[in-house]
């Protein structure tokens, strides 16, 4: 099945609400399938570039390890590779991103270039700094993303299309279902991921909140669980 | 209604239903180190946010301090920069900061439980993955990213989906030489790297409510390795005798409350979860990993796994273990040689891990090939270490004694491996390259399983020490 898939009104003009500017409805780019299970985030970045305090340069060591050999020599890696070189979605297998809790690794991807990540399953950590910086993550059977891999692998210029509010991905005529959870969707369609201003607009109630638990007031009587 | 402890502590600290759908968790202990926390302490000051509950949160440092030389400023400047970024950002933002000359630093997940923060019932997060460790105290506590400590910074709270349940029973009594390590190790491997996830696990059966404080952190602290991000252990008498007289523990008239209160938030005796595991601990031995992660890990005495053994979906991982640990499935793990044996991290390096490393190695020498540390989890458990001779122990038998840091489990600081060398190591992570050098393995295993490793020049055996 093939679907026409639109630009959100405020990726097409820019916006005039900031809350307009940061819905994520849809992705679309050329894929990179990086086949494997149990990737971890040692080896998205590893610790040896966490000796920073920004952010800002980490786009170039996603993958270093993998990617470049002792001296710097160019290893066998889809983030290496010529025909993948303007990916932005990235496909991958069962329980990426397991392992740290370090942002420093959707971070990496992010500047690195990557938009959405399709995989089989991600670990939990992993996926939620990816929704707090509003990086999409979203999973498919093992099935569909094998075949997306083979398609982008075939035809990797052909863009990955993926339409979060109709939980699908395209690539040409392949089409496939794409899952998120309610919660994560609704934030990234609605504009929400940033939660900050959300929390703190109860700041009242979770004083409130705070001040009954035992621990935060001596532990006397009258505080229940 | 029954319910476990999960259940009534998730509840108490909820405020409320967001938007979104996700819970707002009010998060009653927020500890931070050097390495993941500056970005957000950046974006604090750059939206103008406040921090409200600034005495809930407490800082250290841990991953990237030299263990030999401590001397400011450090050798490595990028580790400097970081250093000074935490010393300036808890004094402008009022969190107390345990440095060096507290005499109280440590790596953050051993200091915690150690200084008396981690108490039951509360609800812990720390930009740090194995913050695990603290819900042997029957807290739930949890590994968050950067941009979720700026939000728990200025709010104290955390925007959460409440995840499923699950019961693990370990029964029976763990043979000699079997610890809590080796017991950690068998769970993931049964369940798998990705089994957890979606879950918090609550931990018990007579293996664990036997178990001392120290042996429940090692196992809550990799939880994280079987995916699941909390699990705890109910608290017990052996909780309420380990916190009395703690430093930032309750006291006196307060202590006595705060039990009633920990006693009121165990599982009920017939809470649900979503799902019930049975382990047999008698049927385990000392396990030791022979892959690139946790779950791919062996009993002592059982042979490297043929690939077929696999499912169908695991054999890849498989295949590429094996190519990277140069290792042939069919051999015996017993006798694979290593170059370093590493003691020490936030699953391993408290005084109890040291004590039993230092019964095997006492009277005996390191092999000569091979480098031997042991990096104590804190200056506190250094101390306590020194105080008893477990340094005059480890020192004789040409280990080297360092200075409290998280040191070889992940290299952020001057200690790691070079090349293809081999480590035997107390941590809780063989990922390729973790150790620091890209091409450098890992083999898992109990601090009395490295001991022994180091003694032998290769993989042994502890059993074979005990008698």
């Amino acid at each position: 099945m093939k679907t026409k898939l639109k630009k959100t009104k405020a990726q097409k003009q820019g916006s005039d609400s900031p809350l307009d500017a940061m819905k994520i409805r849809t992705v679309s780019g050329r894929g990179i399938p990086l086949p494997g299970n149990d990737i971890d985030t040692d080896r998205i970045i590893p610790a040896r570039f966490m000796k920073c305090i920004t952010f800002d340069d980490l786009g170039q060591y996603a993958f270093y390890d993998a990617r470049f050999g002792e001296n710097g020599v160019k290893k066998e890696h889809p983030f290496n590779h010529p025909k993948y070189k303007e990916g932005t979605v990235l496909i991958v297998n069962r329980n990426f991103g397991c392992g740290s809790s370090r942002e420093h690794a959707p971070q990496s991807l992010r500047r690195h270039g990557i938009r959405a990540i399709i995989g089989e399953s991600f670990a939990e950590i992993f996926y939620d700094n990816c929704t707090a910086i509003g990086l999409p993550i979203m999973t498919s059977t093992r099935e569909n993303v094998e075949g997306l891999m083979s398609l982008v692998k075939e035809s990797p210029t052909t863009e990955v299309k993926i339409d979060l509010v109709k939980r699908e991905a395209s690539c040409g005529d392949f089409s496939i279902a794409i899952e998120q959870p309610d919660q994560t969707r609704k934030a990234l369609t609605e504009g929400t991921w940033d939660s900050t201003a959300e929390l703190l607009s109860s700041l009242e109630q979770i004083k409130a909140v705070a001040g009954k638990l035992p621990y935060m007031n001596g532990y006397q009587a009258g505080a229940k669980q | 209604m029954s319910r476990s402890l999960f259940e009534k502590v998730w509840e108490m600290h909820k405020i409320r239903k967001l938007p979104t759908g996700k819970d707002q968790i009010f998060i009653g202990l927020h500890l931070i180190h050097e390495v993941t926390s500056p970005q957000a302490f950046s974006m604090i000051r750059e939206s103008g946010l406040k921090i409200p509950f600034p005495q809930n949160t407490f800082a250290t440092v841990d991953h990237i301090v030299p263990t030999a030389l401590q001397e400011r400023p450090f050798q490595d400047g990028l580790a400097e920069k970081m250093m000074v970024a935490i010393e300036n950002n808890t004094k402008e933002f009022g969190i107390r900061f345990f440095g060096f000359d507290t005499a109280k630093q440590g790596i953050v997940h051993v200091i915690g439980p150690e200084l008396g923060l981690t108490l039951p019932g509360l609800t812990i997060a720390c930009g740090d993955s194995h913050t695990s460790t603290h819900g042997a105290f029957g807290a739930l506590a949890f590994g968050i990213g950067t941009t979720q400590i700026k939000d728990l910074l200025a709010t104290q709270t955390l925007s959460l989906s409440k995840p499923k349940s699950r019961r693990i029973n370990v029964h029976g009594n763990l043979g000699k030489g079997v610890y809590a390590k080796d017991v950690i190790l068998a769970i993931i491997h049964k369940l798998g790297v990705n089994g957890g996830i979606g879950y918090c696990y609550e931990y018990n059966g007579d293996v664990l409510t036997q178990m001392s404080m120290e042996e429940r952190m090692t196992i809550c602290n990799m939880t994280i390795e079987g995916g699941a991000r909390m699990g705890y252990v109910n608290p017990d008498q052996t909780t309420f005798d380990y916190l009395r007289g703690r430093e930032y523990s309750p006291q006196g008239d307060e202590f006595k409350r705060a039990v009633e209160f920990w006693k009121s938030i165990s599982s009920d005796k017939d809470a649900t979860y979503n799902d019930v595991v049975n382990l047999d601990g008698a049927k385990m031995e000392p396990m030791v990993t022979w892959g690139i992660n946790p779950g791919q890990a062996i009993g002592i005495s059982e042979n490297f796994p043929e690939v077929q053994s696999f499912k169908e979906e695991d054999r890849q991982t498989a295949e590429e273990a094996y190519k990277f640990m140069s290792f042939k499935p069919g051999k015996s793990v017993k006798g694979t040689s290593i170059d370093v044996a590493f003691i020490g991290s936030c699953t391993n390096g408290r005084l109890s891990d040291l004590r039993e490393a230092a019964k095997i190695v006492k009277g005996r020498k390191a092999a000569k090939n091979v480098k031997a540390l042991v990096v104590p989890g804190s200056q506190q458990v250094a101390s306590a270490a020194e105080r008893e001779g477990l340094d005059q122990v480890f020192t004789e038998a040409g280990f080297e004694w360092r200075k409290a840091g998280c040191s070889m489990c992940l290299a952020m600081n001057p200690d790691r491996l070079t090349g293809r060398e081999i480590c035997a190591s107390s941590s809780n992570r063989n990922f390729k390259g973790r150790q620091g050098s890209p091409t450098g393995r890992t083999i898992l295993m109990s601090p009395a399983m490295v001991a022994a490793a180091a003694i032998k020049g290769k993989v042994a055996d502890v059993r074979e020490f005990l008698d």
